[in-house]
């Protein structure tokens, strides 16, 4: 409810969306399903700010939509997040948005797709990977690697079984353990090598994940033949606005909330901070 | 529309003119300053001739007028949303400088134009205001307005300078709403200029040489090896102690974060609100998990000096500028005495040397 001095123009207005189910993830990590009957449809990849009154505002990623709800995955790490992760199925989470731009899924169309994922990195890259699970046709080939911390860190996990039982994808802890025996173990970085290389050129590569593995990742499948330009990469900022005007996830004259926060790592590789 | 006026009669327009406008203009506070025993001078609200500081630039530019310290950009009472209403709803007329004229168009640009939309919150105060101007043609010790191109402006609506005909005031008006108030002043022919004086022709000057003068990298492309050339931005690492002080008494800087409180008595009433922020000040880009993108203050420094003579014109276009306007506040306050034009000027040597050498 707002008052009568509300201006259609002020995209600082959160709008209030109700929880319609939350899965619990890991013991940090939940998922929230939201109705979504204000805020406009996202694109894959973009983010919403997204508020609770009184407590604060944060950018969350959207993991993934359809015409009416939108997931988001949000990981318990703060002030704001400590306490969505207090709420239950029928409260409301406010958001505004969605903002910034996203993963171009129509350029992919007879293209050989590989998306390397870390940690909560999957979850900017889900509704992609969710959209080529329905449409796999428009693939030449889809490839996925996924890595997580531990046996605890998986997220998604009812999502995997089906992605596994349809296209080729490997998932790695950086921890095995007895749950885990016969599965790989170790970086992410060590299974860019069982990606098939075989057409180079026709190859689209997507990395999301913490800086430090989007780096060493993206240099694997360089090293491997794949130009800069044909990797794209999403990356995390500061952000306070999300529109471009606070200042904070500035780099050099880029702004990540709104000119990226996709970029192609020919881009990205040359950001300094 | 030019005239040679007199106080009086200065008073009696401005009294008109406070009718129908709020006029800000720099005011000085005495011994109010940083240091024991020094002014202060900042933007109020005046009346009279006597409350403004003519001699001297403001301490603070005038752009918390347009972008507040802190404002509050919802008020939460329960779960229903309340966006406050402007504090006057009067339009404004700000006196100036010419930088502080070309500083405010600068982050109009930021608000304005930059992302997705306008700024609810920025635009409606800006569009209330207008410009006035407070003649300048010698500058002060640490001015560079002159190089930043940004000494000239002739966005203003009516100018004021006392250096023509002392003790007479001398204004030209270009708005006809302003000549119309002007005209309308009804005064005894004693308190008013005779008209020998007061038709006497004049020229709003600006200034066109400061003290100091910064050259500019006159390149395209900033080389990657000056990012990392840790030699050149270490000095910054400990001898800026990170207080801010610069980004908070710029007229260009815009950035803020925005924070929810809810006030101790009652956990249902609350604000968000927006507020300075300074990319010298730790945090500036820690993301949630104490991860920092610029840790020292080094990287600080290079981080703003670039924003301020590089990105900024990069990004919108060689006719909007350089950021930074040359207003030297950023010198003039400094508690460690770090020169700004003096970085500029290294920054531009180091750089021809670098292509000189053939380096890339
Ligand atoms: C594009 C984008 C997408 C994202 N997507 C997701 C997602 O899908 N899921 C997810 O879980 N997370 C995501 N994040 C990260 C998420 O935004 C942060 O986890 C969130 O901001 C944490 O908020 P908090 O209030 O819980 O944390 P806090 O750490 O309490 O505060 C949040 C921010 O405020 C800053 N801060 C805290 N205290 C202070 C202080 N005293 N002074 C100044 N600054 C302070 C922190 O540096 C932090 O950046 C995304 C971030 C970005 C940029
Ligand atoms: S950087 Fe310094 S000289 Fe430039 S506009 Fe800001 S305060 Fe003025
Ligand atoms: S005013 Fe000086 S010491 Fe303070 S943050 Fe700026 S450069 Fe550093
Ligand atoms: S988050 Fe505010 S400018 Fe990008």
């Amino acid at each position: 409810m707002i008052n009568q001095t509300y201006d259609a123009n002020n995209i600082f207005i959160p709008v209030p969306h109700k929880i319609m189910d939350i899965i619990t993830e890991t013991e940090i990590d939940k998922t929230y399903r939201l109705n979504l009957n204000v805020a406009g449809l996202p694109s894959y990849g973009q983010f919403y700010e997204v508020s609770l009154p009184k407590i604060g505002e944060a950018p969350i990623s959207v993991s993934d939509f359809e015409k009416d709800w939108i997931d988001l995955t949000i990981r318990k790490i703060g002030t704001l997040t400590n306490c969505i992760h207090s709420l239950k199925i029928g409260d409301v989470l406010y958001l505004r948005g969605p903002y910034g731009n996203f993963f171009p899924v129509d350029s992919f169309a007879g293209k050989h797709l590989v998306i390397a994922a870390g940690g909560c990195g999957l979850a900017p890259v889900r509704s992609v990977i969710n959209y080529f699970y329905r449409n796999l046709e428009k693939l030449a080939k889809f490839e996925l690697l996924m890595g997580f911390k531990t046996i605890n860190d998986l997220l998604f996990k009812y999502d995997i079984d089906r992605w596994e039982k349809k296209f080729k994808s490997i998932i790695t802890l950086d921890h095995g353990c007895d749950l885990w025996a016969d599965r790989p173990v170790g970086l992410i970085t060590d299974y860019v090598g069982q990606v098939d290389f075989s057409d180079k050129e026709n190859i689209c590569v997507i990395i999301v994940g913490p800086p430090v593995m989007i780096k060493f990742t993206a240099d694997k499948f360089v090293a491997a033949g794949i130009k800069k330009e044909n990797i794209i990469v999403s990356m995390e900022r500061r952000m306070s606005c999300g529109v471009g005007k606070c200042g904070h996830c500035k780099i050099d004259s880029t702004y990540i909330c709104c000119d990226g926060p996709v970029f192609t790592y020919e881009r990205a590789e040359r950001f300094i901070d | 529309m030019k005239r040679n006026i007199t106080k009086n009669e200065f008073n009696l327009f401005f009294n008109l003119l406070n009718i129908h406008y709020d006029i800000f203009a720099p005011v000085r506070k005495k011994g109010q300053g940083a240091f024991s025993d020094t002014d202060i001078i900042y933007y109020e609200k005046v009346v009279t001739f006597d409350e403004i500081e003519w001699a001297e630039k403001s301490t603070y530019s005038p752009k918390d007028i347009v972008f507040p310290v802190s404002q509050t950009i919802i008020n939460f009472i329960e779960d229903r949303l309340f966006i406050p209403n402007m504090k006057s709803s009067k339009p404004i007329y700000i006196l100036m400088r010419p930088c502080d004229i070309n500083g405010i168009k600068r982050i109009d640009e930021i608000f304005l134009n930059n992302g997705p939309s306008e700024d609810f919150y920025y635009k409606r105060i800006r569009e209330k205001i207008s410009f006035a101007l407070i003649e300048c043609i010698d500058g002060f010790e640490n001015c560079f307005c002159v190089s930043m191109n940004a000494n000239k402006n002739s966005d203003w609506d009516f100018a004021i300078s006392l250096d023509k005909y002392r003790p007479f005031i001398s204004i030209e008006i270009k708005n006809a709403k302003i000549e119309n108030i002007f005209h309308s002043m009804v005064t005894d022919a004693s308190n008013i200029a005779a008209p020998e004086v007061a038709n006497k022709n004049f020229e709003i000057c600006f200034p066109e040489k400061n003290l100091k003068k910064v050259m500019l990298p006159n390149i395209n492309e900033m080389p990657a090896s000056i990012y990392s050339d840790s030699e050149f931005w270490d000095e910054y690492k400990n001898r800026c102690i990170a207080c801010g002080r610069c980004n908070t008494t710029c007229v260009t800087c815009s950035c803020f974060s925005t924070n929810d409180i809810r006030y101790d008595d009652s956990q249902n009433v609350g604000e968000r609100q927006r507020v300075w922020a300074s990319c010298h000040i730790s945090k500036f880009s820690m993301m949630a998990g104490g991860h920092e993108m610029r840790k020292d203050n080094a990287s600080r420094m290079r981080f703003k000096t670039f924003h301020k003579i590089y990105d900024y014109k990069k990004r919108f276009g060689e006719e909007k500028g350089h950021m930074c306007v040359g207003c030297g506040r950023c010198d003039d306050n400094c508690p460690e005495y770090i020169s700004f034009s003096m970085i500029i000027n290294k920054l531009s040597a180091r750089i021809s040397a670098d292509i000189n050498e053939g380096k890339k």
